[in-house]
Order: C-alpha cells, then sequence, then structure tokens
C-alpha cells in the first residue's frame, strides 16, 4: 500500500519536470509580416523593416491579474497581449518578442514563485511587474540579487528607494499622485483641513501613508483618518465620523468599489465637501457605479484620461494609436493601469532597441540613459539616482464632469 | 534478518527520503527548488492539519493564523530586534501552541464543530491585526530583508542547502506522525474520533486529548511558516487569508483525512496542480480545488490515498461480489 | 457623539446588520435541517445580487428581476443539496461541511468567470433621495431592505407555526428520528430548507446591491459576518439570527464611532470576529439559546 505511493508519488513529481522542460520549447510565438502596422511607438525608432525573424526576445512580466487587485493587473495583462502582437509585426533587432505573462494572483509569494521561474525557465531579459506594490517589493530583492532588470508598474515609493542598480518604474509613484491632490487642494481650492478615508488593502493604506507623511508640507491638517474593508457594503459610518471633524475636503484614496460607495454614501449624509480621490479610481466603472454622486469628483491621474490634455503633439499620436488598438482588441478604452504596462514595456523595448544587446548590463546601461521616451504616463528621463523619470507635470488632475473626465478646474 | 524486517517496515519513508533528498543532486535550477521548497512548508501544514482533521475529527478554518503567527514572529523578532532565527522560531512555535490551548480549550470541550466556527473567527482577527498594527508588523506594505537561515558557516540561503534543511525537517515531522499514529497515543485518537463514548469510558480524556492535537499542528504550522519566511525573505498579510486556509483544509481532504501518506499526496498535488494550470488558465484554479473538494468527498471520501481501495471495490462490485472490503486505511470521516 | 451621530451609525448598523440578518436566517434553515453549517451561504447572497443585476441589464423591470434572481438562486441552492449533499448524508457531517467550503470556492470563482471582476450596479427599487431623521439621513433603500427583511421573518414564522410543511420541517429540526416515525419525508424537508434557504440569502443580496454594488468577492464577508450573527443570536434559533445580525451591523457602526482615536474603523471587523470568540467561549449557546450543545 504504502510503496505504491511512493512510486506515484516519484512519477509525479518526474513527469512534472518533464512537463515543465517540455513547456520551455515552446518558445516559438506567431511572427507575422511586417507589410500593414499601425506603427507603435517602441517601433518607432526601430530601422529594421523587414519581418522579425530569429529567436525572440523574452520579457517576462508579473501581473495580478486575479484576486483583489485584478482591476489592475487585468488591464495590464490585456495591454500587454494585444503589444505582443503588434510588436511582433516589425519586431525589435529583427528579431520577435516574445511576452511570457505570469499572474501572482495579488499574493507576493505568488510573485516570488513567477519570477523565479522567469528567470530559471523562461531565461527572460528583462521583468515587468508586479502591479502591486507588495508583490513588487518581494521580488525586488530577487532581481537586484540576480542582476535582471525590473521595470517596476506599483507606485509605492520605497520601489525605488535603494537599491535600484537593476530596478526602474513606469507608473507615476504614490508621491507623484499624492502631491498632484495635495497641491491642488492647496492652491486651487485653498482649502486647509483634509479628511483621509481608504481602502485598508496595499494600494489604500500606502497612499494613506503618504498622506499622512506629507500633509504639513502642503500646509494642510488631517483632521481625521478613518478606512474601510474593500469588501464592505456601506461607509456611511465612518464617513458620520468624518462628517463630525468638519473638514474642508474629503480625500479617498482607494480602487474601485470602495470610492463609488463612499461618494453614493457622502451624498446621502449630504456632505457637500469636495471629494479628492486617487488615480486608482481613473477608470469608467467608477463613474458607472458613482452615477450621480461621481459627478465633480477630482483626482490625480495621467493625461491617458483626458487626451485632448496632451500637449505634446507626438504624444498625443502615441496615445491616440495606444487607445485605437487596445479599444479594438478588448471593447473597452484603456483605464490607466493599462497605460503603465504599455509604459513600462516601451521603456524596456526601447533601451534594448538603443543598446542593440539583449544583455542585462547594456540594457542596465540604455535604460540608465534613457532621455525623453514617450508614454501614456508621461516623459521619462531616467538616470542612474532617478529611477522614475517622471516629474510632477506629467500628472494631471482631472475632474469628472457630465460622466466624462475633464481637466479640473484651475 | 532483522534489517531486512526495518527495510520492509519502513521502505515507504526510506524512499520518499531517498527520492526527494537527492533531487538538488539533478537540478540546481532555482524554480523547480522553489516549488519544492513551497511543497516542503505546505507539507509541514499538512501533516499538523492532517493529524487534527484526520485523527482527531476537527476541522480547522484559521490555520493560516497559525502560518502567520510563525512567519510574522520570525520575521518580526530578526529583522526589529535582531533575534538569532532559530530561537524566533522556537518563539514563535510556542506562542502559536498557546494561543492554540487558549482556543481549543474552551471549545473542544463541547461536542460539534465550534472549533471550527472558533478557529474561522480567530484567523480573521490575526489577519486583521497583520494589517492594523502597522508599528509592529509595517501593515500591507509588508516586511522585507528577513535573513536566511544559518548554522556555524553553512548559509541556508543557498537554494540546495535550503532544499536539505527544509526538506530534513519535514521528513522528522512525517517520521513523528507516523510513529504517532501507530502509538498509544494515535490508537486513543482514533477511538476519540470513531467512537467518543466508548473512548471515554476506557479512559481516554478525549477532550484534553483533542486540545493536544491541536497545539501540535499550531507547532507544525508556526515552524512552517518560519521557514517560508526566511526562504523568501518577504512576508505581507496577503499570505494568511482565510482562502489559504480553506486550502490548507483542501490539501488534507485531497490527499486523505486520516493517513498520513495522504498529507504527502496532497501537498504534493495542491502546490503543482496551480503551477500546472498557470499555464492555461489561472482563473479555473480555485473553480478546479473547488469542484475537487466535493467530487473528492462524494466519491473517494478517504482521499487520493484511498484510489486503490476504490478501485478494487468497484470491481468487487462489477464481479457481482458483494462481501465487504476491509481493505486499506478506512475512509476517515465526521461524527 | 451627538444624538444625530448616534443615530447616523445605527441606520448604517441596520443596512448591513440586515443583510447578516437574512445571511444568519439562512444558516439557520440549513442547520436545523442537517447540522451543517453552509459555509457558502455568503455566495447565495452574491449570486442573488449579480443574477438581479443581469436580468435587469436584459430588460427584466427591477421587481421581475428580484423575483427571477431569488427563484433562480434557490433552485442553486436545491441542485446542490441533491448533487453535493444528499449522496454525503451517511458520511457525516465534517464530509458535508468540506463540500460547503469547496462549494463557496466553486461558485465565486465560476460567478468571477460570469460576471468578470468589476462591482456591478443595480438601480434602487424607489428612487435614492435619502430621507431626513432629525440630522441623520436614511435612503429609501434601506428601507426597502428593512421592511423586506421583516417580510421575510414574519413569513417564515407564520408557515413554521400555521402550516403542515412548517411544523413538519421543525419536527425535524427538533427530533428526525422521531419525525421520520411520524411519516414526514426528511429528505424532502432538507430538500426544502436549501431552497428556502439560498432564497432568503439571495433576495438580502438583491437588496443590498443597490446600496453597496456587488462583485464577484462580495460574499465571502457578508457569508462570514452572517455566520458570526448566527452564533452571536444562538446557531439554529431563528428569531436569535435575526437579532444577531442587527445587533451585529449596529456593534459595528457604533464601535467606529465609539472608539475616539482616529482610524478606529480598522478594527471593525474585529468587533464580529471578537464577539464570535466571546460568545463560543462563554456562550456556546447564543443570546437566546440555540439547539442544545452537549458537553463532550
Amino acid at each position: 500500500m504504502r510503496r505504491s505511493h511512493v512510486v506515484l508519488v516519484a512519477a509525479l513529481v518526474v513527469a512534472f519536470a518533464m512537463l515543465l522542460f517540455a513547456g520551455c520549447g515552446e518558445t516559438t510565438t506567431t511572427t507575422t509580416a511586417a507589410e500593414t502596422t499601425t506603427t507603435m511607438p517602441a517601433e518607432t525608432t526601430t530601422t529594421e523593416m523587414a519581418g522579425p525573424s530569429g529567436d525572440p526576445i523574452v520579457i517576462g512580466a508579473i501581473v495580478s491579474a486575479t484576486g483583489p487587485a485584478s482591476p489592475l493587473g487585468e488591464p495590464e495583462r490585456a495591454a500587454l497581449v494585444m503589444l505582443e502582437a503588434e510588436i511582433n509585426k516589425v519586431g525589435i533587432l529583427g528579431r520577435p518578442i516574445k511576452i511570457v505573462i505570469e499572474d501572482d494572483q495579488s499574493n507576493p509569494t505568488e510573485a516570488v514563485t513567477a519570477v523565479n521561474k522567469l528567470i530559471q525557465q523562461d531565461k527572460v531579459v528583462a521583468i515587468l511587474g508586479s502591479s502591486i506594490s507588495a508583490s513588487t517589493l518581494a521580488i525586488k530583492p530577487i532581481t537586484e540579487a540576480a542582476g535582471m532588470p525590473l521595470m517596476a508598474l506599483a507606485a509605492s515609493n520605497k520601489i525605488t528607494e535603494a537599491p535600484i542598480d537593476w530596478t526602474w518604474r513606469a507608473p507615476p509613484r504614490d508621491a507623484l499622485a499624492v502631491g498632484a491632490a495635495l497641491g491642488y487642494i492647496q492652491n486651487t481650492m485653498k482649502l486647509t483641513k483634509i479628511a483621509v478615508l481608504h481602502d485598508e488593502n496595499a494600494y489604500g493604506a500606502s497612499g494613506a501613508a503618504d498622506v499622512a507623511a506629507r500633509a504639513a508640507d502642503f500646509g494642510l491638517e488631517i483632521v481625521a483618518t478613518e478606512s474601510y474593508k474593500t469588501e464592505d457594503t456601506d461607509i456611511t459610518a465612518q464617513l458620520t465620523k468624518i462628517k463630525g471633524a468638519s473638514p474642508d475636503v474629503v480625500v479617498v484614496w482607494g480602487t474601485n468599489p470602495g470610492p463609488a460607495i463612499a461618494a453614493k454614501n457622502m451624498k446621502q449624509l449630504g456632505m457637500t465637501q469636495p471629494f479628492v480621490g486617487s488615480h486608482g479610481i481613473a477608470n469608467k466603472s467608477f463613474i458607472d457605479l458613482a452615477g450621480d454622486a461621481g459627478e465633480g469628483v477630482i483626482f490625480p491621474a495621467g493625461r491617458l484620461l483626458v487626451p485632448e490634455s496632451f500637449t505634446n503633439p507626438a504624444q498625443k499620436a502615441i496615445v491616440d494609436q495606444f487607445v485605437a488598438a487596445f479599444t479594438a482588441a478588448t471593447g473597452n478604452p484603456p483605464p490607466t493601469f493599462a497605460g503603465h504596462a504599455f509604459g513600462g514595456l516601451t521603456l524596456v523595448l526601447e533601451a534594448i532597441n538603443r543598446a542593440g544587446s539583449t544583455e542585462a548590463a547594456d540594457i542596465q546601461k540604455a535604460l540608465n540613459e534613457t532621455k525623453g521616451v514617450i508614454t501614456p504616463d508621461g516623459v521619462y528621463n531616467y538616470s542612474p539616482t532617478d529611477h522614475d523619470g517622471l516629474t510632477p507635470d506629467d500628472l494631471t488632475v482631472v475632474m469628472i464632469q457630465g460622466g466624462t473626465w475633464v481637466l479640473a478646474p484651475q | 534478518m532483522a534489517a531486512l524486517v526495518f527495510l520492509r517496515r519502513h521502505l515507504a519513508f526510506l524512499a520518499f527520503s531517498v527520492v526527494i533528498l537527492s533531487a538538488p543532486l539533478f537540478t540546481g535550477n532555482i524554480y523547480y527548488l522553489s516549488i519544492l521548497a513551497f511543497m516542503a512548508t505546505r507539507l509541514m501544514i499538512a501533516l499538523g492539519l492532517n493529524l487534527l482533521m484526520g485523527q482527531a475529527g476537527q476541522i480547522s478554518l484559521g490555520h493560516a493564523a497559525f502560518v502567520g503567527i510563525g512567519a510574522y514572529g520570525s520575521a518580526i523578532m530578526t529583522t526589529r530586534w535582531n533575534m538569532d532565527p532559530w530561537l524566533a522560531m522556537l518563539f514563535s512555535a510556542v506562542f502559536a501552541a498557546a494561543v492554540a490551548g487558549l482556543i481549543g480549550v474552551p471549545t473542544l470541550k463541547l461536542k460539534g464543530h465550534y472549533l471550527a466556527m472558533a478557529t474561522l473567527g480567530f484567523g480573521e482577527i490575526v489577519h486583521i491585526l497583520l494589517v492594523q498594527f502597522k508599528w509592529l508588523t509595517n501593515g500591507t506594505d509588508g516586511i522585507g530583508g528577513i535573513p536566511s537561515l544559518a548554522i556555524g558557516g553553512i548559509d541556508f540561503g543557498d537554494p540546495q542547502m535550503f532544499h536539505w534543511l527544509v526538506w530534513g525537517v519535514v521528513l522528522l515531522m512525517l517520521r513523528i506522525s507516523l510513529n504517532l499514529v501507530d502509538s498509544r497515543v494515535g490508537r486513543s485518537l482514533r477511538a476519540l474520533h470513531r467512537a467518543e463514548v466508548a473512548a471515554m469510558s476506557l479512559g481516554v480524556n478525549t477532550s484534553f486529548r483533542k486540545v493536544q492535537v491541536l497545539m501540535v499542528s499550531a507547532v507544525f504550522a508556526s515552524i512552517a511558516g518560519s521557514f517560508f519566511v526566511h526562504y523568501v525573505q518577504y512576508v505581507s498579510p496577503v499570505s494568511f487569508t482565510l482562502t489559504f486556509s480553506v486550502i490548507l483544509v483542501t490539501t488534507v481532504v485531497i490527499g486523505g483525512l486520516g493517513n498520513v501518506w495522504g498529507a504527502v499526496w496532497g501537498s504534493v498535488l495542491m502546490v503543482l496542480l496551480p503551477e500546472y494550470l498557470k499555464r492555461y488558465n489561472q482563473d479555473y484554479t480555485l473553480l478546479v480545488f473547488g469542484v475537487m473538494l466535493i467530487v473528492i468527498m462524494i466519491f473517494l471520501p478517504g482521499g487520493l490515498v484511498s484510489f486503490k481501495t476504490l478501485v478494487a471495490k468497484t470491481r468487487e462490485r462489477l464481479g457481482g461480489a458483494r462481501t465487504a472490503s476491509a481493505a486499506g486505511p478506512g475512509p476517515a470521516r465526521g461524527s | 457623539m451627538t444624538f444625530d451621530q448616534f443615530l447616523q451609525y445605527v441606520f448604517s448598523g441596520v443596512t448591513t446588520g440586515s443583510i447578516y440578518a437574512l445571511t444568519a436566517l439562512g444558516f439557520t434553515l440549513i442547520y436545523n435541517a442537517t447540522n451543517v453549517i453552509n459555509f457558502a451561504q455568503g455566495e447565495f447572497v452574491m449570486l442573488g445580487g449579480l443574477t438581479a443585476v443581469s436580468l435587469h441589464e436584459a430588460g427584466a423591470p427591477l421587481a421581475l428581476a428580484f423575483v427571477g434572481a431569488v427563484a433562480i438562486v434557490a433552485t442553486v441552492g436545491v441542485v446542490f443539496q441533491l448533487l453535493a449533499i444528499r449522496p454525503l448524508h451517511s458520511a457525516g457531517i465534517l464530509a458535508q461541511i468540506i463540500v460547503t467550503v469547496g462549494a463557496s470556492l466553486a461558485l465565486r470563482t465560476g460567478a468571477m468567470l460570469i460576471w468578470g471582476r468589476e462591482a456591478l450596479p443595480l438601480p434602487p427599487f424607489t428612487g435614492d433621495e435619502p430621507i431626513k431623521v432629525s440630522e441623520a439621513t436614511i435612503l429609501p433603500q434601506t428601507l426597502w431592505v428593512l421592511g423586506l427583511t421583516l417580510v421575510i421573518v414574519v413569513t417564515l414564522q407564520l408557515f413554521y407555526r400555521r402550516t403542515l410543511t412548517g411544523k413538519a420541517v421543525r419536527a425535524c429540526s427538533v427530533n428526525q428520528g422521531a419525525a421520520r416515525l411520524m411519516g414526514i419525508s426528511y429528505s424532502k424537508v432538507v430538500l426544502l430548507s436549501f431552497g428556502m434557504s439560498a432564497a432568503i440569502s439571495a433576495a438580502g443580496g438583491v437588496m443590498i446591491t443597490p446600496v453597496s454594488f456587488m462583485v464577484y468577492s462580495s460574499g465571502a464577508l457578508i457569508g462570514l459576518k452572517g455566520f458570526a450573527a448566527a452564533i452571536f443570536g444562538g446557531l439554529g434559533n431563528p428569531a436569535g439570527a435575526v437579532f444577531g445580525g442587527l445587533a451585529l451591523g449596529i456593534l459595528e457602526t457604533l464601535a467606529i464611532g465609539a472608539l475616539p482615536m482616529s482610524g478606529a474603523s480598522g478594527y471593525k471587523d474585529a468587533v464580529a470576529f471578537l464577539i464570535l470568540l466571546i460568545v463560543l467561549f462563554v456562550k456556546p449557546q447564543g443570546l437566546f439559546g440555540g439547539r442544545s450543545v452537549e458537553k463532550a
């Protein structure tokens, strides 16, 4: 009885190992000819116009396509799938690319397994990810130790704190978004007393911590801080407490559906204070959920949300193409997070193209020398010490009006 | 002759040890080794939970919290207080056992599934505290920079060395579990699971035994948590949710309730299956787990280890034989 | 805390509390008939809400979407009992509980595949202009939730006390063997209990969706709270379940208001589970006494 178990266990382990080895061989992706291509930005610098050939350049990506952070990770995954096909119409360095996408299920442990797999198994030349800060912070020591370029897609400030030999970031970090929101409250709204309401998940907690740390720099006083759980069905109790503290403005940091519930609850409670949100509500879903209560909500976001706001014609052209391609592929306009994935991939591929090499050290050098690369999130200038690349100007403040996004009044 | 008898008795254990300990000789691939490392920690937890569920007939829906106590205990004591990792592991395990005792004493006095309810609430509270006690746990950002384990000059940060260390400990736990099941304690446990009144009349202190088992399983889980964080070197509250507790229960049930080798089977399958499903569509992973739980409970209540019994039974039935089959360990079921 | 604030906390508490109450009632029905704790109860709430959203989107008026969703989820409950619980009848309670855990995983993930990952809204039954009571406000939808909860509870009591079927159900929960001897079909009673339990929880799901939206993952937390509420009131006691749910909802929100420090809301959920533990340790039969608790 027992003996047979052991044999079977051993057989299963061996079978699994073989399966994985077999998986390694399947690296050929569909390489289409390059005649009719919509020129995607990553290719604009590519001189090669013949169809790509040879071994693909393998890029790894870790996104939170399932679990609590799936509203972030799923559009990132969709964008990467779409972009792989688009880019392979021309290729990079004359070669096709292959993006191996791993889902960390919004769980840092899964991210650690995934990063080991990407490095060891898929032999990737660079890694994008993860969608959430906790996962990114979990994999960063591994990529740093392995000398593997990591293009973070998450916002926590800690990600680009030393060591950052092998870590760069595509989306605007929390500090930038928090700065934009608080700056708007201070300079445009000219208000001083703020209340903070945040989700208890990593996104909300990290944003709220940043608001708390920097409010004083903007001459703001925090009169109340309350939180809610992502699954909470009603936030009136927290808002009642906040209302009692009489803030001038309520800052809400979280991803859907919490902020939409908060907006409706504020309306119910007759709270007339302005609602300043985070870039976590930069998607159509918030507008659909909040309905009337969403009108007048203000939040910092990349300019992707209001494509008219792009003053740089080159950026406008790129964004228009991206919006069209993403919409065609998925049926929805791209949320901000899709733009992060697009930006991260563009930055990596541009560096590889400029370096003319897929060696880690060459990519590292090229990324550090990145100048003026344009993505929906802004214009990037990396240096050996600045691995964020963006400036506060790349973020804008958006207001919801008539069920759509407009630039907030200045 | 004596050696031969010994070999026959322990063949399964010895063969398994040889296979698993020789794995790093064939591959230095960190990905494979990391999967095997996660399998090892899962097996530690499953062995403990299997004792609780299979032998004492009690279900814990908060076992992730005991893993969390070990994980965070080690993380906090080593990074904040610069404590020796082994000492931190010991303290965490003692703490987990104490907490298990506190929960077990009042609830295991009662007949029914009060432990399931209490552990459920306990698991949620631990998760909330991990998120809220930011001054101690760093909240949702988690704790990084946890040192790897070392003894003397041997650094277990090396994946192969870690493999031998963690699997060495697992094999020890496996051995303990196998011995426990065969011992007086094991027999009294099974007795109380199958016929509580009879066990009591034979002088088995049933509720005391149950609390003991719960404490042992909490210690196993806590140690697994400690090894886990020293390997990953990062910990965050997301890892210790109700879903993880449910996955742990699934691991034990799928392998085979009440059979020590069932825990081995369950851990192997439950760690490899998601890795495999990932290649197709991750979305289905939890759906598959859920359906597996239902299907196994209905058609294979003894878990994977009872598969042979099932085949034999089916053959018997097809052959028209109606004699009851007594082969193999009987499927262990709740009261 | 001013009186108006207190009133607002209570309003807020009864909104969520009603849903806990309906979920707890769902637990109670199944527990009474089978002694099984159905860990998939919260998923019935979620399925109710999401099914109603789909029906409404397909053009059904709200009332029809409500009834349709309740009927569909009740069917899910019945099918679940037939396919997964009934084959385990002789296998014991532990096996049955494990199956409900499996079902909750499967239903939740299945819902994600069907409805996606975004929260979905449903329009309120009658407008969303808040009603003022003193300085506190309450939504018309909350009144709907409260009213319909009351209707459900009263109907259930009438069913239990006035109809033959209801009396048969009660007989089974008191003494299964004796009930069988009296010619009551136990298997039909169990099936009925699952159907009613799923229907009641689904109704809760439909009613709360206009207030709080619904997403595939909503069921887990609601299920846990409903479970805590059921134990609070005394597992197996329907009136206790309803009281437990409302009390839990109000205690949670009052905790936010009463705890003086900023950020107290982070511990709101701990309140529910702390109550659960305290009740289990100190008075396992719940506030109003459930069915007998045996000492081992």
